[in-house]
């Protein structure tokens, strides 16, 4: 026999300002199975705490409802003042009578009948509720990190500083990411390889971080605390234990015609390769497409020259299995494609480019030494346009329709540091809003107006004319003088929008971690759980989640190493017992329930089964990972058979509930 | 009277004028910029504030080629031209039965009509 206690609070005035709480704990007190029933003040203070405590204990009870707020506020609260009493906290129904009643209703009468039929629905399921407990399951304390940019450089060596072991995998040859392409920061205007390769060489020299480069996730099993990864480590054909970083291979190989995608394709490098003087791991890899050795058998000249014996041509791709705990992605962003924008010229002339273009033009390391000259003729650029938004908050095919967030601090970092080296040249930079949020942006903005002279024009260029003489002739609308203005440039300079890294996206399938439609991964809660996605175990790092200049990647990448930190320093973790569980006897076999599942909870068994007539059949049943299952009962409802069946939300509760209802 | 123009250029048109964004691209674009007292990015805003007599007794509404470059290159997708379009389909109307007889078209063309202007005319009313 059930024994149900009833429990109104009055939340001051929030909720006995509308509703009648007298009168609703009376009309509960009245209901099957209800032994008790009061009201309180504040239900959640000590006291409120103390009076369903003693009741618990006075009446025998064997399940509570609190006519109280949303259980988001106060659930946690009543289910542990349950446990103090020794009462299965599972065993514990909120009935939501002020955000779904007093808050929304005027009429006291109407907002009163309704509180009573919420706690009648409270009442109807807690009478059907079974004491639950958490199960517990172990943590593998090694975290993997999905890329090697700023973002994931950060995070592994936070967590690493914690004392625990990090993967760090990166897709390319180096680490680094796209920081290392960039010349400098604004808005104090320091190198950005001054401040990143310390942190890159910390990561190397840190023994708890593992770095593999040149490697990809191929395939991630488990959930969280015990993921199963295979990494492949992609052929260098180079022994990294053994090149020393020299680099007498890339002088000596004869195939120099390769195309430098350190450099953007700017200029060309040797097939063997390093991209950058400070790469980490400081080790040669060969381009199998260009290299002639791979292609037709002909050279073997880096295999001649290498001192370290390091070169080999029949080097495989290795797969490598490793037990991670977490996993934190940092997949970074790449600019657009343009070719959507024919009337920016982009395809036509090599002298419209893409910032992150004008970043290699202008850094030391890059094509022309630090010396900005045009690409096509190599002469010193008199006159320059900086076209903004091109192909941000652009709700077209070839568009993205977010604000790409950094465009406008960078373009004015570039038109001071262009202005400040060469003061002949004259500066234009189209803009449709000049968006400066962030500590002394606006300030470094309105320096490169008022100190450099950049010319600001409100409105946008329609279309971009190469000339016979090598010019670029330059149409826009400037609106705050109402005219359509022609500008004869040199050069032209196109903020292309930022759009999450291609490989992001089969990443989220294995991860089975939420996206947007636009390819950023989803965050669990879009402020108060930032860095979690919302599937647990896998966590956010840098812009995979959303556009993000460099000191917010960096906060974010900490804030998720603290996080990631938080769940390796468990030894167990406690599950939520609310989660889904399937009567073998009832399935059928179908899987219409691992096709709706998006944690990959689900999984299918050929299990024996003894027969009436004492014969043995196998049949496949679903089997739910109740460490993996997040209890969103979306198999439940797919389920034609009613095997599938939610623990705390029992189909039979809901139906409950549902009568109570309509009583 | 005004409200019910504005109401019939956005039906006529179909164009949402809220999703501008002012960035002037339009105007950038145009070829006849010079030409219009009214620019593409005014008739978007113009129509948006109810400010339809100025342009419908505007010359502007007669220099748009419709070549449609304004709607080919407008990153939220507005279609400029398809308000011009709109609001010279009701100062038409305002002048009541003046249709022209294909065959009294080459009288009324003058020597700086834009030729486009009447391969687009003849595109247009060809059914």
């Amino acid at each position: 026999m059930q024994k149900i206690g009833v429990f109104v609070c009055h939340c001051g005035t929030n909720i006995a300002g509308t509703v009648d709480v007298k009168a609703v704990a009376e009309a509960l007190g009245k209901e099957p199975g209800v032994v008790f029933s009061a009201e309180y003040p504040y239900m959640c203070s000590e006291a409120g705490q103390n009076l369903i405590k003693n009741a618990i204990k006075e009446y025998g009870l064997t399940g509570i409802v609190v006519c109280s707020c949303s259980p988001r506020m106060h659930e946690a609260t009543f289910r542990k003042t349950a446990a103090a009493a020794g009462l299965n906290s599972y065993m514990v129904e909120i009935a939501n009578i002020r955000e779904q009643c007093s808050w929304i209703h005027k009429d006291i009468k109407v907002a009163t009948e309704k509180a009573i039929v919420l706690g009648r629905t409270a009442i109807a399921k807690v009478a059907l509720n079974a004491p639950l407990t958490a199960s517990e399951s172990p943590v593998v304390k090694r975290a993997l990190v999905i890329g090697g940019g700023i973002a994931g450089i950060q995070t592994a060596l936070d967590i690493a500083d914690a004392g625990y072991e990090v993967d760090l995998v990166e897709k390319e040859p180096t680490i680094g990411g796209k920081m290392a392409q960039i010349d400098k920061t604004f808005p104090t205007l320091d190198c950005a390889a001054c401040i990143l390769t310390p942190k890159m060489v910390d990561c190397a020299q840190n023994e708890k971080i593992h770095i593999y480069a040149y490697s990809e996730v191929e395939k991630v099993k488990g959930f969280v605390g015990n993921f199963t990864v295979s990494i492949k480590k992609k052929a260098r054909f180079v022994d990294e234990t053994k090149c020393t970083g020299c680099g007498v291979c890339t002088e000596k190989c004869p195939q120099k015609k390769t195309p430098n995608l350190f450099n953007l394709g700017l200029d060309t490098r040797s097939a063997i390769y390093i991209p950058f003087a400070q790469a980490i791991p400081k080790v040669a890899t060969i381009d199998a497409d260009y290299c002639n050795m791979l292609k037709n058998g002909k050279c073997g000249v880096c295999s001649k020259v290498c001192a370290a014996g390091a070169i080999d041509y029949k080097q495989q791709d290795q797969i490598i299995e490793q037990q991670y705990g977490a996993i934190v992605v940092a997949t970074g962003f790449n600019p657009i494609k343009l070719d959507g924008y024919d009337e920016f010229a982009y395809n036509e002339s090599p002298d419209v480019v893409t910032s992150l273009e004008l970043e290699r033009l202008m850094n030391a390391a890059g094509p022309n030494g630090g010396t900005l000259l045009r690409p096509s003729d190599k002469t010193h650029p008199h006159t320059i346009v900086f076209v903004q938004c091109v192909g941000s908050r652009d709700t077209t095919d070839c568009g993205k329709p977010y604000c790409s967030k950094i465009c406008c601090m960078y373009t004015a970092k570039h038109a001071m540091l262009i202005r400040d080296k060469y003061p002949d040249t004259e500066v234009y930079v189209f803009y449709i809003d000049v968006r400066t949020p962030g500590k002394n942006f606006d300030e470094f903005y309105r320096r490169a107006v008022e100190e450099y002279g950049v010319h600001y024009i409100k409105g946008m260029v329609g279309k971009v004319m190469p000339q016979p003489d090598g010019k670029l002739l330059v149409r826009g609308a400037d609106l705050l003088m109402n005219e359509q203005i022609l500008i004869n440039a040199d050069m032209v300079v196109l903020a292309a929008a930022i759009e999450p890294d291609k490989s992001a996206r089969p990443l989220a399938t294995m991860l089975t971690a939420s996206m947007d439609t636009n390819d950023f991964f989803t965050e669990a809660h879009p402020k108060l759980r930032p860095v979690e996605s919302p599937t647990a175990g896998i966590f956010l790092s840098g812009v995979c989640q959303g556009p993000k200049d460099i000191p917010e990647t960096v906060a974010q990448a900490s804030a998720c190493a603290a996080k990631v930190i938080g769940l390796l320093a468990k030894d167990k973790l406690l599950s939520n017992p609310c989660v889904a569980h399937s009567d073998e006897n009832l399935c059928n076999g179908c899987s219409s329930c691992e096709k709706v599942c998006p944690y990959g909870a689900i999984t299918y068994v050929d299990k024996e089964f003894r027969m009436p007539d004492r014969t043995t059949k196998i049949r496949r049943v679903a089997s739910v990972n109740a460490a993996v299952c997040q209890g969103c009962g979306a198999c439940t409802v797919a389920c034609p058979s009613g095997a599938m069946d939610l623990s705390g939300f029992s189909n039979k509760q809901i139906m409950a509930e549902v009568d109570a209802i309509c009583r | 009277m005004h409200n019910n123009d504005k109401e019939q250029i956005l039906r006529s048109s179909g164009v949402n004028v809220l999703k501008c964004m002012r960035c002037g691209k339009c105007s950038g674009t145009c070829p006849s910029y010079e030409e219009m007292e009214y620019h593409p990015h005014q008739f978007v805003y113009m129509v948006e504030k109810g400010e339809i007599d100025k342009l419908i007794n505007s010359p502007s509404i007669y220099k748009c080629l419709t070549c449609f470059a304004c709607v080919e290159r407008c990153p939220r997708g507005v279609e400029p031209a398809k308000i011009v379009e709109a609001v010279r389909l009701i100062a038409t109307r305002r002048q009541g039965e003046n249709h022209l007889k294909a065959e009294d078209i080459p009288c009324v063309v003058e020597d700086d009509t834009p030729g486009q202007l009447l391969v687009s005319a003849f595109r247009k009313y060809k059914k």
